[in-house]
C-alpha cells in the first residue's frame, strides 16, 4: 500500500527529470486510495506474515482510509500545481531537484503512518514526515526550519523514549495488543505522557505551536500547503491511536481535558493572532493553529459521548476538510502573492478582477474553514457542536462558535482586501493547472459537505469505540 | 567482567562526560565526548549488547565526533572563537534540577518494570527458519524488515534534505573540501587516510559478511565504510564526488531499491516482504550487501554537507570516489 511511494522515491533520485513523475504518480495513488477505501472492513495485513508481538500490523480502518484518500488528493493536486509553477526560489536548481523526492518521502511517510498500528513503526514514519517537512520548510527560511528541526527532534526523542518504556513494560508496541494488557502504572503513565508531549509538539497544539507560523508562512506555497495539510495531521492520528485505541483504560475522562483545554485555547489564540497578522501567509498559518485546536478539542467530546460515532465522524471530517481547504488556501495565497504588489493584506487590492478563479478558490476554502454550510468544514463542526451540546459541554461549544466567528472576521478581511480597488497586478493571471489545483481542492472541501453520511460511515470502519480490541486478525 | 572493572568504567564514563561538559575549549570538549562515546561502547559490551556497542562507537563516538570537529573548523573559519558562551548560574541550576528530576522519574519507571525479556522468547523459535544466526539481523531484516525499509529511506531522505540546502547556483556541484588547510597536518592526514581506507574497507566487508551470524551487519559496516571515506577525504586522498554523478546516484539508491524490490517480489509468495521458503537467507544477504554500500556512501556525504562548489570547477581529476 505504501509501496508505490517508496518506488517513486527511488526512481526519483535516479532520474533527473523527476518532476514529470508526478503525472503517473498522482492518478496511481488516487486509485490506490480508492481501492483502500473499498476493501472489506476487516482487512488487515501482517507485514511479512510475522505474528504480532514481533511483527507489524497494517490495518486500513476508517481513519486511515479517510486520511490516505485526503493525502492522495492534496499531494496529487499540490504536485500538479508545483509542476506548472516551480516551487523553488528563482534559479535554485538544488531546490528544484530535491523538492520532488522530498514530497514523495512525505507522502510515503504519511500513508505508512496512517495505516500502521505499531508504535515503533509510527516513530519511523514520524521521522520520514518530519524530515521531509523540515527540508521543505527550509526552502523558504533556513532559520525557521532550523527552529522547527530542533523542536521536532525533542518531540521525536520524547516519543521514542515513551516507546522504549512500553517495550520494556509490555514486550509489544502494537496498539491492538496494548489495548488488552495496558495498566495504569507508573511506567505506562510516564510513557503516555512523554509520547503525548512529543506528539503535541509535532501537531503544533497551543502552547507548543511556536514553530509553526514562521515555518509555514515562509515556505514556498506548495510546501506550506503540504506542511499545514499533512505534516501536523500525523501527530494527531498517532494521538488518536494512543488515547482511544491503546490506552482507553489508562486515560481517564479528566485526563482528556488536558488535550481538550489547550485545544480550546488554541482555537481562541490562533484566531486572535490570525486577526492581528498583516501578511497573508502568516494569517493562513495562524489559522492552522486554530484549526488544529478543534481537532484536540474533540478528544473529550468523543470520549464523553454515549454514542461517540457522531463526534468521531465530526473530528475526522474536520481533519479531512481542513487538509483540503488549507492546502487550497495556501496554493491560492501563493498565486495571489505572486501577482500582488507585496505580501501584506493591503496589497491584495484589485486581485478579484484580475484573477477571479484564484480568489474564488481562496473564498471557497475560507467558507469551509469558517464552517459555513454546505461545506465539509460545516459538517465536521456541526457534528462536534452537536456532541458538545448533548453532553452539556457548553464551554467547548461556545469556543467552537466563537472560533467560527473569529475565522469569519479574519478571512473576510483578506477577501475584502482582494475586492478593493488597487494597482494593477504585477503578473497577468494565467489559467491552467496552477489555477485549477487550488480550485479543485477547495471545491472538494465544499462538496464533502454533501457526502456527509457516506464519509460518516467510512470514518466508523473499525473505529475503536465500535468494538474495543476486536481489530486483531 | 569483574565488579572492579565495572566500577572503574562507570567512573571513567562519568568523568569523561563531566569534563566534556565543563571544559571551556571546544576541541577538548569534543575529544572528551569521543572518549565518552567509546567508554559507553565498552559498557554496552559489558552488558553483552555487542551490536549496540558497535553502533555506539561507530556512530555515537566516530561519526558524531567527526561532525563536531568539522563544525568547529567551519566556525573558526567564519571567525567565531568556538568557545562556550556564559550562561547564568540560575539557568544552569534550573537545568540541572529539571534534568535530575526527570532522570529520577525515568529511573523509577524503568525500575518498576519487571525484569523479564519476553521478546527474546518470541524471536528464538523463529530464527531457524531464516538460516542466519544473528538475532539482531533477524529482527532488522525479517521480523521488522518493514521498519528497516522505511528507515533506509529516512537516511536517503536526510541526504536529499541536506542537498536541498545548497545555495543557488552551485547545483549540481560538490561539497566543500574536507581537507585540512595546514600543510604539515594535511601531509599526516593524507598518509593516515591512505593507510586507513583499505583497512576500513576490509573491516567493513568483514562486518557485513559476518553480520548474518555474529554481531555486525549492514549499518555498522556502512558506518565503518563511511568513516574510512571521511578520513581519506579529510586527508585529501580522495575527492568528493559531484552530486549528479550517475554512479553515485546508483550507489545511494541501490540499498533501498534492492530492499524494496525484494519486498515487492514477496507479493508473489503471499505478501509484501514475505521471503520465499528456504531462500530467506539469500534475500537477507542481498539486502545487507546493497544497504551496506548505500549506507556508507550516504553517511559520508551527509557529513560532507551540501554542495558549495559549482560544477565549472577547475580542480577536476580526483573523481575516484564514484561509489567505491
Amino acid at each position: 500500500m505504501a509501496v508505490p511511494l517508496g518506488f517513486m522515491l527511488a526512481a526519483l533520485l535516479a532520474g533527473r527529470a523527476a518532476r514529470w513523475l508526478i503525472l503517473p504518480a498522482a492518478p496511481a495513488m488516487a486509485g490506490l486510495a480508492l481501492w483502500l477505501a473499498l476493501v472489506p472492513a476487516d482487512a488487515a495485513y501482517l507485514v511479512g506474515h510475522w505474528d504480532l508481538p514481533l511483527g507489524i500490523l497494517l490495518r486500513p480502518d476508517g481513519v486511515a482510509r479517510l486520511m490516505v484518500a485526503a493525502t492522495a488528493l492534496v499531494i496529487g493536486a499540490v504536485g500538479l500545481h508545483a509542476l506548472a509553477d516551480p516551487p523553488e526560489k528563482a534559479g535554485n536548481a538544488a531546490q528544484a531537484e530535491t523538492f520532488w523526492p522530498l514530497i514523495y518521502l512525505l507522502w510515503a511517510g504519511a500513508n505508512a503512518g496512517f495505516l500502521t498500528t505499531d508504535l515503533f513503526n509510527l516513530y519511523v514514519t514520524l521521522e520520514m514526515v518530519s524530515l521531509a517537512a523540515v527540508a521543505l520548510a527550509a526552502m523558504g527560511s533556513l532559520e525557521a526550519a532550523l527552529r522547527y528541526f530542533m523542536i521536532a527532534l525533542v518531540g521525536s526523542l520524547a516519543y521514542l523514549l515513551g516507546v522504549a518504556l512500553l517495550v520494556g513494560r509490555y514486550n509489544t508496541v502494537d496498539v491492538t495488543l496494548l489495548s488488552q494488557v495496558a495498566q495504569p502504572d507508573l511506567a505506562t503513565m510516564l510513557a503516555l505522557g512523554l509520547m503525548t508531549a512529543g506528539l503535541l509538539i509535532k501537531a503544533a497544539l497551543f502552547p507548543m505551536h511556536g514553530w509553526l507560523p514562521p515555518a509555514h508562512a515562509a515556505a514556498p506555497a506548495p510546501a506550506s500547503a503540504l506542511l499545514s495539510a499533512i505534516a501536523v495531521k500525523l501527530g494527531f492520528v498517532i494521538l488518536l491511536r494512543l488515547w482511544f485505541e491503546a490506552f482507553p483504560a489508562v486515560s481517564g475522562q479528566t485526563a482528556l481535558h488536558v488535550l481538550g483545554g489547550p485545544g480550546a485555547l488554541a482555537v481562541i489564540y490562533g484566531s486572535v493572532q490570525a486577526m492581528r497578522q498583516q501578511r497573508l501567509k502568516a494569517l493562513v498559518a495562524y489559522s492552522t493553529v486554530a484549526q488544529v485546536g478543534y481537532l484536540f478539542l474533540a478528544f473529550p467530546l468523543v470520549a464523553g459521548a454515549p454514542d461517540p460515532s457522531g463526534a468521531w465522524a465530526g473530528m475526522m471530517l474536520h481533519a479531512v476538510a481542513h487538509m483540503l481547504a488549507k492546502a487550497a488556501m495556501f496554493l491560492a495565497a501563493g498565486l495571489m502573492l505572486k501577482a500582488a504588489a507585496g505580501d501584506r493584506i493591503g496589497d491584495l487590492g484589485g486581485l478579484a478582477q484580475s484573477m477571479p478563479m484564484t480568489v474564488t478558490a481562496f473564498g471557497l476554502a475560507a467558507v469551509s474553514l469558517m464552517g459555513l454550510p454546505p461545506s465539509g468544514g460545516f459538517t465536521g463542526k456541526f457534528l462536534l457542536l452537536n456532541a458538545a451540546i448533548a453532553q452539556g459541554a457548553f464551554l467547548y461549544a461556545g469556543v467552537m462558535i466563537l472560533g467560527g466567528l473569529l475565522a469569519a472576521v479574519y478571512f473576510f478581511r483578506a477577501l475584502s482586501a482582494c475586492f478593493a480597488a488597487g494597482p494593477a497586478p504585477r503578473a497577468p493571471a494565467t489559467l491552467g493547472v496552477r489555477t485549477a489545483a487550488p480550485l479543485v481542492l477547495a471545491g472538494l472541501a465544499i462538496v464533502m459537505g454533501f457526502g456527509g453520511s457516506a464519509l460518516h460511515n467510512l470514518s466508523a470502519i473499525a473505529a475503536p469505540w465500535a468494538a474495543p480490541g476486536a481489530a486483531a486478525p | 567482567m569483574t565488579g572492579a572493572f565495572d566500577i572503574i568504567l562507570c567512573l571513567m564514563i562519568l568523568g569523561a562526560a563531566g569534563i566534556a561538559l565543563f571544559v571551556r575549549d571546544a576541541l577538548a570538549a569534543i575529544a572528551f565526548f569521543i572518549a565518552f562515546g567509546n567508554l559507553l561502547g565498552l559498557a554496552w559490551l559489558g552488558l553483552d549488547a555487542v551490536n549496540v556497542a558497535l553502533a555506539e562507537i561507530a556512530l555515537g563516538a566516530g561519526v558524531t565526533g567527526v561532525l563536531l570537529i568539522l563544525a568547529r573548523a567551519r566556525l573558526l573559519a567564519l571567525g567565531d572563537d568556538a568557545t562556550c558562551a556564559d550562561t547564568s548560574a540560575w539557568l544552569r541550576a534550573g537545568a540541572l534540577a529539571a534534568c535530575a528530576g526527570f532522570v529520577l522519574l525515568l529511573a523509577a519507571a524503568v525500575l518498576s518494570i519487571p525484569p523479564e525479556s519476553g521478546l527474546d522468547r518470541a524471536v528464538a523459535p523463529l530464527m531457524p527458519g531464516l538460516g542466519i544466526e544473528n538475532r539482531v539481523t533477524g529482527v532488522l531484516l525479517a521480523f521488522r524488515a518493514y521498519d528497516t525499509l522505511l528507515e533506509s529511506f529516512v537516511l536517503l531522505g536526510a541526504l536529499v534534505a541536506v542537498w536541498s540546502l545548497a545555495p543557488a547556483g552551485v547545483w549540481p556541484g560538490r561539497p566543500a573540501d574536507l581537507g585540512v588547510a595546514d600543510v604539515p597536518m594535511r601531509r599526516v592526514a593524507r598518509s593516515f587516510g591512505r593507510f586507513l581506507l583499505p583497512v576500513a574497507l576490509v573491516m567493513a566487508a568483514y562486518l557485513v559478511w559476518a553480520g548474518s551470524d555474529v554481531p555486525g551487519g549492514a549499518f555498522q559496516a556502512g558506518t565503518v565504510l563511511a568513516g574510512g571515506l571521511m578520513v581519506s577525504a579529510i586527508g585529501g586522498a580522495i575527492g568528493l564526488p559531484r552530486s549528479d554523478l550517475p554512479g553515485l546516484r546508483v550507489a545511494l539508491v541501490l540499498g533501498p531499491l534492492v530492499f524494496l524490490l525484494i519486498g515487492l517480489a514477496g507479493m508473489g509468495f503471499g505478501g509484501f516482504l514475505v521471503y520465499p521458503e528456504g531462500s530467506a537467507k539469500a534475500a537477507i544477504l542481498a539486502i545487507e550487501y546493497s544497504l551496506f554500500l548505500s549506507i556508507g556512501a550516504t553517511l559520508a556525504l551527509l557529513v560532507a554537507g551540501p554542495n558549495v562548489i559549482g560544477w565549472p570547477d577547475p580542480a577536476g581529476g580526483t573523481d575516484r570516489h564514484s561509489d567505491c
